[in-house]
C-alpha cells in the first residue's frame, strides 16, 4: 500500500511537466528547494548541525561544473574574457559530455570539499557552526567575483541546449527529477539503518554518542559530504539550465536560496524524510503567490513567513501534525493492514 | 601579484601614509565597536544572536537623515536616533513583552491592524506613482510618509517585542534565524519608504589637517572625528551605566546567572525588555554617525552585522575594551587590507578574519580539552 | 496572441504596479511584458527605467495610440520585480511570455540582468528592445530579437581618455604621459567601461597606475583615494551605479584628492549635484542622452521639451536633473511604436523585422540598429558640471561649453 503512493507520487511528478507545461521552469526550481532542503536536513534535522553555509555547494557546483564544460573544449581564460570577439560554440556531443562530466565533477568536487570544510568547521558548536559556515560561503562568494580567470563579476556564460529549446525544459526538470528521486530513495534507505540511528545520537547528545563507541568525526564528514555531493549536482545541472549566471547573487546567494533552504526544512518538519519535501513545496507555493501578487511586498511577506515559522511554529507541518494527531501516524498503518 | 607588491611599496615608501591608513580604520573601528558592544550585550545578557544589528544600524541612519531633511541640524540625529529607537523599543517592550497569552494577542491584534495600515499606506504610495495628480499627492505622500515612518517603527518595535520575548530561551539557532526574518523584512520596509537611493548627510565641516606633508599628509574629515567623538561619549556613557545604576547592576547580575538573579528579585523580563531596546538605541546612534561618514542604503546592513559579528566573536562578550579593542583592530586591518589586496575584497577581508578567529578559537579550545585529560 | 480582451487578466496581474489604467477608448491594448528592478542593488535605476516605460504610453496615447493596420492600439506593460538578480528575470521572463502570453518585452535594468534575460526572450524569438544593458558581451552572442537603443558601454568614458589626451597635448605634453587610475565595481556593465577605458588608454600608450574593482555594496573608498594622492593620475574614472557616484563626489572632497580631471558614470542618478552641492563641480559625468541636446522628435517635442513635460508629470523629478534612464527607457516604447506601425501587423516575426529595419529620428537621438542589435547612429556626450550645471563638453560636434580644466 505505501508504494501504491509512492508509486503515484512519482506519477505525478513525471506527468507534472506535461499537465503544466508553462510551469516547468518553475517546477525545476521546485525540485532544486526539495534537494537543497532534503540535503540540509541530513545536517540540520538529522544530525543537529546547523549550517548556514550549504549554498557553498550549490555555488561551487555551478562554477566546477561550468568550468568543466568549457575546458574540455576551450581555455577557460579565454571563454571567459568576454571581449576577445570570437563567438564560441560546442557541438552537441561537447555539450552533453561537458554536462555529464561537470556536473558529475562538480558534485565529486564539493564532496571533497566538503570533507575540508567541514574537518575545520565541525568542531565549532552551535551558533558557531552556522556563523562559520555562513561566513564560508560568503568569502568563497566574495573571492571567486574577484577570480578574473573563472570570469570574475562578469560571471559565466554557458551554451545553450543544443536540441529542440521545448525538448531542452523537459530535459532540465527530468534531470532535476532523478536526481532528487535517488537523493529521497537514498535517504530513505540510510535513515533506516544504523547510520541513521548514529546521525541521530549525534544530534541527540553528541558526547554521549561518541562514548558509545560512534566515530563522530568521521560518520558528520560523511554526512555532509553526501549532501554536499548532491547539492554540487544541483548547482551544476541549474548552471546549464539558467545559461548565464554570476557569483554573488546566482550561485552563491547565501541570503536567498541560502536560508531558503532552512525555512523549507522548519516549514515541513525537520528530522523526518518527509518533511523539506512538503516543506518545500509549501514555500514555493508561498513563494510563487507573493511573487506574483504583492510586488515589493514579497519580501517583507517573506521576512514575516520566517519569523513566524521560526518563532512559532518550529516543529513544522508534519512536527505539529505528529504532535497533535499521532494516531494518524499510527493508526493509518495498522487499518490499511487490517484491510489487507 | 604585482599590483599587491605595488600597493606595499607605497607603504614603504611613503611612511605617511601608514598612519592615515591606521587612522582612517581607527575612525571607522570605532563606530563599528558601537554596533558590536550592541549584539555583545544582547547575546550575553539575552542570549539572543541578533543577525539584524546591521539593520537597526541602517535605520538609525534613516531617522537622522530623515530628520536632517525636515531641516534638523546633522549633529541632532546621533541623539535623536538613540532617543527614538530606545524609546519604541522600550515602550513595546512595556505593553507587549509579557509572557501573557492574552497580552500577546491583544499585541499580534494590533500588529496586524498596523501591518494592515502600513500595507494600505505602501500600496497607496505604490499605487499613486509618481505622475497622476501631482498637487494633491505632493501633500497626501508627504503625509502618507511620515504616517508609514511612525507606522515602520512601531511595528518593527512591536515585533521585536513580539518575537525577541520567545526567542531569548529557546535554542541558539532559533535567533539567529529570526532576527534574519526581520533583518530582510526591515531591509525591505526601508526601502519601500526610503527608497533605494543611497543616502548620506552632508556636514557643514571641512577636513581637518593633522599632519602636512608631500604628496600626502595625515587628514581626518570633521565628519570621522565627530563620529569617533560620539562614539566614545556614547561608549563611556554606557559603561558608567552599567557600573553605577542599579538597572546596569541588574543586566550585569542577569547575564552572569538569570535564575539567581531571579531568585535575588531581579525582574528579567524588565531587564530583558531594557537590554534590548538599549542595543536599539546604541546601534540607532551608531547608523546617525554611519550616515555622516559613509552612505547608507535598505540594503547595506548585512555588512555591518557581518562586521558586529565578527568583533564580537573575536572579543568575546560582556567585555567592551576588548570589543572596543577589536572593533579598532577591524576597522584598522580592513583598511589596510583593502590598501594591499584592493577595495574589491574588503567584504572578503572581513569575513575571513571572522573564520580566522574561529579557527583560533577552535584550536584554543581544542589544547585546553587536551589538558583537562 | 492575447491582444484583446487581455483589461481584465492585466489588470489583476497590475493591481499593485500601474493603477487606472483603465481602457477608457475604443483603443485596444498592446501587451508588453518587463522584469524591472524594483528592489535590491539596482532598484533606483530600476525606477527610473520604469518611469520611462510609463512616460512614454502615457505620451503616445494622448497622441492618438499606436496606429496598426488603420487600427488604435495603447501599449500596456506587465512588471515583475527581479530583485536585481540575473536567475529572478530569466523566471519571471519565462512567466511573463508562458503564463501572462506576453509578446513584446521591454528590456530591465542593468547588463548583467540583461545577459540572462536575453538568451530565454531568444529561445522564444520574442523581440526586446531594451534600454539600460549596454555591456559590449551582449552583442556579441548573434542575438537576433535583442535590440539596445543606447550606445554600448565601452565608449561611455573612452571620450574622457580622448578629453585627457588633447589636453595634455594643449599643455605640450605626449598623451604617453598621461596617468590614468580606474576604478570601476565588478558587475558587467562597470567591466565593461573599463575595458573600453583600458583599450583606448592602451591606443595613446598612457600608463594605468591604478585599476581596482569597487565591492557591491561599496561604502568607503578611501583606501583607493589614499592610492590616488600618492600616485597622483590625471585622469581618475570610477564607475560604480548610482552609489559609486555618491560616495566618489563625497569622499573626493572629504579626502581633497585634487586630479585634475575626474570622470564618473551615474552622477544624474545619483543626483550629485542636489546631494553634494560646489563638491561635485567639475566632475566630467558621461551620459547617453542630455536635455540640451538639439534632438527631436513629433511625439516628444524636443530634448528639452522631454525633461519639462516628464518633470510636470513625475514631479519627485522636479528640482533634479532628468536621468539619462529615464530617456532611453521611453525612446524604447517609441521604437516600438513605430515599428508596430510601420510592420502593419502584430504578428512578432513582421515586429521584429520591423525593429531591426528602424531608422527612426527620435528626442534620445538618432536609433539605428546594427546587424548585433545595438543603436550605432547615436554618440555618447559627456558633460561637466559647471557651477551646479551640467554642460556637454565632448565630442566637440555637441559641446556647449569649454572643459574646464584642471577642476576646481
Amino acid at each position: 500500500m505505501k508504494y501504491l503512493v509512492y508509486a503515484a507520487l512519482l506519477a505525478i511528478a513525471i506527468a507534472a511537466p506535461f499537465l503544466f507545461p508553462d510551469y516547468r521552469t518553475s517546477l525545476a526550481a521546485l525540485w532544486i528547494l526539495i534537494i537543497v532542503a532534503l540535503t540540509w536536513d541530513m545536517t540540520g534535522g538529522q544530525m543537529g548541525y546547523n549550517s548556514l553555509g550549504n549554498i557553498f555547494f550549490y555555488g561551487t557546483g555551478m562554477y566546477v561544473a561550468a568550468v568543466i564544460c568549457i575546458a574540455l573544449v576551450y581555455d577557460v581564460g579565454e571563454y571567459t574574457n568576454a571581449f576577445s570577439g570570437e563567438e564560441q560554440t560546442f557541438t552537441s556531443e561537447q555539450y552533453f559530455t561537458g554536462m555529464l562530466v561537470g556536473c558529475l565533477g562538480a558534485g565529486v568536487f564539493c564532496a571533497l570539499s566538503a570533507l575540508v570544510i567541514g574537518f575545520l568547521t565541525f568542531g565549532l558548536r552551535g551558533p558557531y557552526f552556522a556563523i562559520g559556515t555562513l561566513g564560508v560561503a560568503i568569502a568563497a562568494g566574495e573571492l571567486v567575483s574577484n577570480w578574473e580567470w573563472i570570469g570574475g563579476g562578469q560571471g559565466i556564460a554557458l551554451p545553450v541546449y543544443p536540441g529542440d529549446f521545448e525538448a531542452g525544459k523537459d530535459f532540465f526538470y527530468f534531470l532535476f527529477l532523478v536526481t532528487g528521486v535517488a537523493l529521497i530513495l537514498l535517504l530513505g534507505w540510510l535513515y533506516r539503518t544504523r547510520f541513521g540511528l548514529a546521525i541521530n545520537a549525534i544530534r541527540d547528545d553528541e558526547e554521549k554518542a561518541e562514548g558509545m563507541g560512534i566515530k563522530t568525526l568521521s560518520i558528520k564528514l560523511f554526512t555532509w559530504s553526501i549532501a554536499a555531493f548532491f547539492v554540487g549536482i544541483a548547482g551544476g545541472i541549474s548552471a546549464f539550465q539558467l545559461i548565464h549566471f554570476e557569483p554573488l547573487e546566482t550561485a552563491y546567494q547565501t541570503i536567498n536560496l541560502g536560508i531558503f533552504m532552512v525555512v523549507c526544512v522548519l516549514l515541513g518538519g525537520k528530522g523526518t524524510l518527509w518533511g523539506p519535501v512538503i516543506g518545500a513545496i509549501l514555500f514555493h507555493l508561498f513563494k510563487e503567490v507573493t511573487w506574483n501578487y504583492f510586488l515589493g511586498w514579497q519580501w517583507v511577506a517573506l521576512g514575516a513567513l520566517i519569523v513566524v515559522t521560526v518563532v512559532f511554529f518550529q516543529q513544522g507541518l508534519l512536527g505539529w501534525l505528529m504532535d497533535k494527531k499521532p494516531e494518524w501516524f499510527g493508526i493509518r498503518v495498522e487499518s490499511r493492514e487490517a484491510a489487507k | 601579484m604585482e599590483q599587491i607588491w605595488g600597493n606595499i611599496e607605497l607603504l614603504i615608501d611613503y611612511p605617511m601614509v601608514n598612519l592615515q591608513i591606521i587612522l582612517d580604520g581607527l575612525m571607522i573601528g570605532s563606530v563599528f565597536a558601537l554596533a558590536a558592544y550592541g549584539l555583545a550585550l544582547v547575546w550575553g545578557v539575552m542570549n539572543v544572536k541578533n543577525l539584524a544589528q546591521g539593520e537597526f544600524v541602517i535605520g538609525g541612519g534613516y531617522v537622522a537623515w530623515y530628520l536632517t531633511g525636515l531641516g534638523a541640524h546633522p549633529l541632532l540625529g546621533v541623539p535623536a536616533a538613540f532617543v527614538t529607537m530606545a524609546l519604541l523599543g522600550g515602550a513595546v517592550h512595556g505593553t507587549v513583552i509579557q509572557r501573557n497569552v492574552a497580552a500577546n494577542a491583544r499585541a499580534a491584534g494590533a500588529l496586524a491592524v498596523i501591518a494592515g495600515v502600513c500595507f494600505v499606506v505602501g500600496l497607496y504610495l505604490a499605487q499613486t506613482g509618481p505622475g497622476q495628480e501631482p498637487d494633491t499627492l505632493g501633500l497626501v505622500l508627504k503625509i502618507g510618509g511620515a504616517t508609514a515612518l511612525f507606522a515602520l517603527f512601531v511595528a518593527a518595535g512591536g515585533t521585536y517585542g513580539l518575537i525577541i520575548s520567545r526567542v531569548i530561551e529557546r535554542d541558539l539557532f532559533t535567533s539567529l534565524l529570526a532576527t534574519f526574518g526581520l533583518a530582510i523584512m526591515m531591509a525591505q520596509i526601508m526601502n519601500l519608504l526610503f527608497g533605494s537611493d543611497t543616502q548620506n548627510i552632508k556636514l557643514p565641516y571641512e577636513t581637518v589637517q593633522l599632519l602636512e606633508g608631500d604628496p600626502i599628509g595625515v587628514g581626518a574629515p570633521m565628519g570621522k572625528l565627530i563620529g569617533v567623538i560620539l562614539a566614545a561619549i556614547l561608549a563611556i556613557g554606557v559603561v558608567f551605566f552599567m557600573r553605577s545604576t542599579r538597572m546596569g547592576q541588574a543586566i550585569r547580575a542577569t547575564a552572569q546567572d538569570a535564575r539567581a538573579a531571579r531568585v535575588l528579585g531581579i525582574n528579567t523580563e524588565k531587564v530583558y525588555a531594557f537590554t534590548f531596546s538599549l542595543n536599539s538605541a546604541i546601534c540607532g546612534a551608531a547608523g546617525a554617525i554611519i550616515v555622516m561618514v559613509w552612505v547608507i542604503q535598505p540594503f547595506f546592513g548585512i555588512t555591518h552585522s557581518i562586521r558586529a559579528f565578527v568583533i564580537v566573536t573575536a572579543a568575546g562578550l560582556g567585555n567592551l575594551p576588548g570589543v572596543i579593542g577589536a572593533g579598532l583592530g577591524l576597522g584598522a586591518l580592513e583598511q589596510y587590507g583593502s590598501h594591499v589586496f584592493g577595495i574589491g575584497y574588503q567584504q572578503a577581508i572581513a569575513v575571513l578574519l571572522l573564520l580566522f578567529v574561529l579557527a583560533i578559537r577552535l584550536a584554543v579550545q581544542r589544547r585546553k580539552r587536551q589538558v583537562l585529560k | 496572441m492575447k491582444v484583446t480582451g487581455l483589461a481584465v487578466a492585466a489588470a489583476t496581474a497590475l493591481a499593485v504596479a500601474v493603477p487606472g489604467v483603465a481602457a477608457a477608448q475604443d483603443c485596444d491594448t498592446i501587451t508588453l511584458g518587463a522584469a524591472i528592478s524594483l528592489t535590491g542593488k539596482y532598484a533606483t535605476n530600476g525606477i527610473h527605467t520604469q518611469n520611462g516605460y510609463e512616460f512614454a504610453i502615457q505620451k503616445i496615447k494622448d497622441n492618438g495610440g499606436v496606429m496598426v493596420d488603420g487600427k488604435c492600439y495603447n501599449f500596456q506593460v506587465i512588471y515583475y520585480d527581479d530583485e536585481s538578480k540575473g536567475d529572478r528575470g530569466a523566471t519571471l521572463t519565462e512567466r511573463l511570455i508562458n503564463q501572462d502570453g506576453v509578446q513584446y518585452m521591454l528590456g530591465p535594468y542593468s547588463s548583467g540582468l540583461t545577459k540572462a534575460i536575453a538568451p530565454v526572450t531568444e529561445q522564444y524569438q520574442i523581440p526586446m528592445i531594451e534600454a539600460e544593458g549596454a555591456s559590449r558581451a551582449l552583442f556579441n552572442q548573434g542575438y537576433r530579437y535583442l535590440f539596445a537603443v543606447l550606445s554600448t558601454s565601452e565608449q561611455y568614458l573612452a571620450s574622457a581618455v580622448a578629453l585627457a589626451a588633447l589636453q595634455a597635448e594643449k599643455e605640450g605634453r605626449d598623451p604617453s604621459t598621461v596617468k590614468v587610475a580606474v576604478a570601476v565595481e565588478n558587475d558587467p556593465f562597470s567591466l565593461d567601461i573599463r575595458a573600453g577605458v583600458l583599450d583606448d588608454a592602451a591606443k595613446y600608450g598612457m600608463q594605468i597606475v591604478i585599476d581596482e574593482k569597487l565591492p557591491r555594496d561599496l561604502s568607503d573608498m578611501s583606501s583607493i583615494l589614499t592610492k590616488v594622492k600618492l600616485l597622483k593620475p590625471d585622469l581618475l574614472i570610477v564607475s560604480g551605479h548610482s552609489k559609486g557616484a555618491a560616495t566618489a563626489v563625497r569622499q573626493i572632497e572629504e579626502m581633497d584628492v585634487s586630479v585634475p580631471m575626474i570622470a564618473i558614470t551615474h552622477c544624474e542618478a545619483a543626483d550629485v549635484t542636489g546631494n553634494f552641492g560646489d563638491a561635485a563641480n567639475g566632475f566630467l559625468c558621461s551620459t547617453q542622452w542630455a536635455e540640451t541636446l538639439t534632438y527631436e522628435d513629433p511625439i516628444f517635442g524636443s530634448a528639452a521639451n522631454f525633461e519639462a513635460e516628464f518633470k510636470a508629470a513625475y514631479p519627485d523629478y522636479e528640482d533634479k536633473t532628468v536621468p539619462y534612464q529615464v530617456a532611453q527607457a521611453a525612446a524604447a516604447v517609441y521604437v516600438f511604436k513605430d515599428a508596430f506601425e510601420r510592420a502593419g501587423s502584430l504578428d512578432k516575426e513582421a515586429v521584429r523585422d520591423a525593429i531591426a529595419a528602424t531608422d527612426l529620428a527620435t528626442f534620445y537621438g538618432q536609433i539605428k540598429f546594427s546587424d548585433a542589435g545595438n543603436n550605432i547612429a547615436k554618440p555618447m556626450v559627456l558633460r561637466q558640471i559647471q557651477d551646479g550645471a551640467y554642460n556637454v563638453v565632448a565630442p566637440p560636434d555637441f559641446a556647449s561649453h569649454p572643459l574646464e580644466w584642471p577642476r576646481p
